[in-house]
């Protein structure tokens, strides 16, 4: 598969007058052409900051220090707010987090879907437009009658699904998809990630899911990254992480969730996540993980190969 | 029930929750989870239950007594003995007060302790039962400590008032997946340790399952299923109930979602007067479905469902669904 997206080295500090939060802290991935990528992370990890930062739309205090986003070897965080422009929806699109706040509540579905289209395609005629528009929801499963709706007429697992249709209605190679059902039910979530996977195989577009939730990722991803203090701690298939994870804190995450085939024992993590202003040298795990030693106190693990596609960054190792 | 006006249309009452009865039994400390999506009464329940609201119809027994007649001292001792721990750690909290703030106030209100000294103790024992230290977190303000931290102080006040039942609604929704362990572990705790029992008001089945002896599964404020949990959650009969637990996204690659098309939640209107209410989003919809709300069938001794699939089984003979409980 070729690499659609590759991301080097990418850091994202909020400027603070007591120093640089570092919510994003040198993150590298490659993500392949169909890959569906979760990145997974608790709050505080900097999986939100790394979703804005993908589609170049960190706003102040946040500030990219450095690093790469390169979109079919163009690097995103250099080109031109024009090409920019061009380039978001068409190429990489965002699916927000929250769609209930994410639609323009004075604003029909509809003028919402055709704003994208007329940005990027210029006049196009009325039935053209209606046409695409009808393209657009019934590629979400929805009938084009809830064009002429307002947001606050639509169930929230609707309002997620005309945000995934607006998202891909250009046909996008990159979706990425920052926690699209955090406020829906079970059901409706299930309803609404089965819809996204639909229309991005459809598409053959790859995405990047960003969440917390490991049962979602499970479900949904193909590859995870686990982000912890800004940074990727492992990073594999998924079916490998699930199975057999190697970094502690990962292994103590799919330890801590419960099941629903048999009662066990419930243990969360000991410890607290640490505070990211003035963060100490070393890993940032070591000091909640029960297998540091000396060296993680020093020295910031980096990420390393374990096996085929399956990294990790821990001095077990 | 709300019955909302307005200027210009009289707007028909929005039924939220509607013949639910269930019992917390005295002896046996339990944990009781009342789950259900949005829209389906558990919050409502729950301020019921604490008698924040009353009820248009039905009464909320303690020990015998209606909440609605209770005398002033009665009322005191209902209040001590039922705690409530809420959702969102972040309201919760006064920010203007350190930590300290919200646990005296309930050993000054009950009189749980004569003079400082003992108070402090009392604080100190509640902290620790909740794993944390009482050096690190009293002093603090609430902007200083995590939401889980703050979700445990609650619990630890909650445990301070020595209660009967807690009310835990949906406690760990907002908290990161490493620490919501560890508060629902402290619960189980109190249940075990302290013979308290607990009212878990949850949407998410799997921490239910994990923690609780009996569930009761609320679809548009009408009970669809009760029992014990392991046979409700392990073979759940209720339509709905299948629906919810097989969308639940578990971490397990061998059990994934199958891609079918589900009944669409949008199909179903919002109100309806007769009949059962996920009739219109249900596979195995029947002609009598439509006819009448299907009554509590006893399918085994500790379950009961409301479906008419199960119509060949006794009906229950009370509304209490507690009747069907492990």
């Amino acid at each position: 598969m070729t690499d659609v997206l590759r991301v080097e080295d990418l850091a994202v500090y909020y400027l603070s007058p007591n120093g640089p939060i570092k919510a994003v802290d040198g993150v590298s991935f490659v993500l392949k052409a169909g890959e569906r990528l979760g990145l997974i992370g608790e709050s505080g990890s900097g999986k939100t900051t790394m979703g804005t930062a993908l589609m170049r739309l960190t706003r102040p205090p946040g500030q990219i220090v450095r690093g790469q986003v390169q979109l079919h070897g163009r690097d995103l965080l250099a080109v031109s707010e024009k090409e920019l422009s061009h380039i978001r929806l068409r190429e990489i699109a965002l699916v927000p987090q929250g769609a209930m706040n994410a639609l323009n509540p004075v604003m029909r579905i509809r003028e919402q879907i055709v704003d994208g289209i007329l940005a990027h395609e210029g006049d196009l005629s009325r039935r053209d437009l209606a046409e695409r528009v009808a393209q657009a929801l019934a590629r979400v499963g929805m009938p084009a009658t809830l064009a002429d709706r307002f947001p606050h007429e639509l169930s929230g697992g609707q309002k997620q699904r005309v945000a995934i249709a607006i998202a891909t209605m250009l046909n996008p190679m990159v979706i990425v998809a920052d926690e699209p059902t955090s406020a829906l039910d079970v059901v409706v979530q299930r309803q609404v990630m089965l819809t996204l996977g639909r229309v991005q195989e459809g598409l053959g577009a790859a995405v990047i899911l960003i969440g917390h939730d490991m049962g979602l990722m499970a479900q949904f991803a193909d590859t995870i990254g686990v982000l912890y203090a800004g940074k990727l701690v492992e990073y594999g298939p998924i079916d490998d992480v699930l199975e057999a994870p190697r970094h502690p804190y990962t292994r103590l995450l799919v330890e801590s969730l419960p099941k629903l085939d048999a009662k066990h024992e419930l243990r969360g993590i000991p410890g607290l996540p640490p505070a990211l202003l003035n963060l100490a040298p070393g890993c940032p795990f070591a000091p909640r993980c029960p297998h540091a030693f000396e060296r993680c106190h020093i020295e910031t693990p980096l990420l390393q190969d374990l096996a085929a596609e399956h990294r990790v960054a821990c001095h077990l190792y | 029930m709300y019955a909302g006006g307005g200027w210009l249309r009289k707007r028909e009452p929005v039924v939220a929750l509607d013949h639910v009865s269930f019992t917390i039994a005295d002896d046996r400390p339990s944990i009781t989870a009342i789950a259900g999506e949005s829209g389906s009464g558990k919050t409502t329940l729950g301020h019921l239950l604490l008698g924040h609201l009353s009820p248009s119809s039905g009464q909320v027994l303690y020990h015998g007594k209606d909440l609605a007649r209770m005398t002033a001292d009665e009322r005191m001792q209902f209040r001590r003995a039922v705690q409530p721990i809420f959702q969102d750690p972040f309201a919760a909290f006064n920010p203007f007060y350190r930590v300290d703030h919200v646990l005296r106030q309930p050993i000054r209100r009950f009189h749980l302790a004569d003079g400082d000294r003992p108070a402090a103790r009392l604080i100190d024992e509640a902290l620790e039962m909740v794993g944390l230290r009482p050096k690190e977190t009293l002093g603090r303000f609430p902007h200083q400590l995590s939401g889980g931290q703050r979700q445990r102080i609650m619990v630890a006040r909650a445990l301070l008032c020595r209660p009967k039942v807690i009310l835990a609604d949906e406690p760990v929704s907002m908290v990161d997946a490493s620490l919501r362990a560890t508060i629902l572990a402290s619960l189980q705790r109190l249940n075990q340790e302290f013979g308290i029992s607990v009212v878990y008001i949850t949407h998410d089945l799997t921490t239910a399952y994990q923690i609780s002896d009996n569930i009761i599964i609320l679809y548009r404020g009408s009970v669809a299923e009760a029992g014990s949990v392991e046979r409700v959650v392990q073979e759940p009969q209720h339509p709905y109930t299948q629906l919810l637990i097989s969308s639940i996204p578990v971490p397990d690659r061998k059990r994934r979602w199958v891609g079918e098309d589900l009944p669409d939640a949008d199909a179903a209107p919002a109100r309806q007067s007769v009949g059962c209410k996920f009739a219109p989003r249900c596979k195995s919809v029947m002609d009598v479905c439509w006819q009448q709300p299907p009554p509590l069938y006893q399918t085994s001794p500790d379950r009961v469902a409301a479906c008419f699939l199960y119509q060949h089984n006794p009906i229950l003979p009370t509304t209490d669904v507690a009747q069907a409980f492990a």
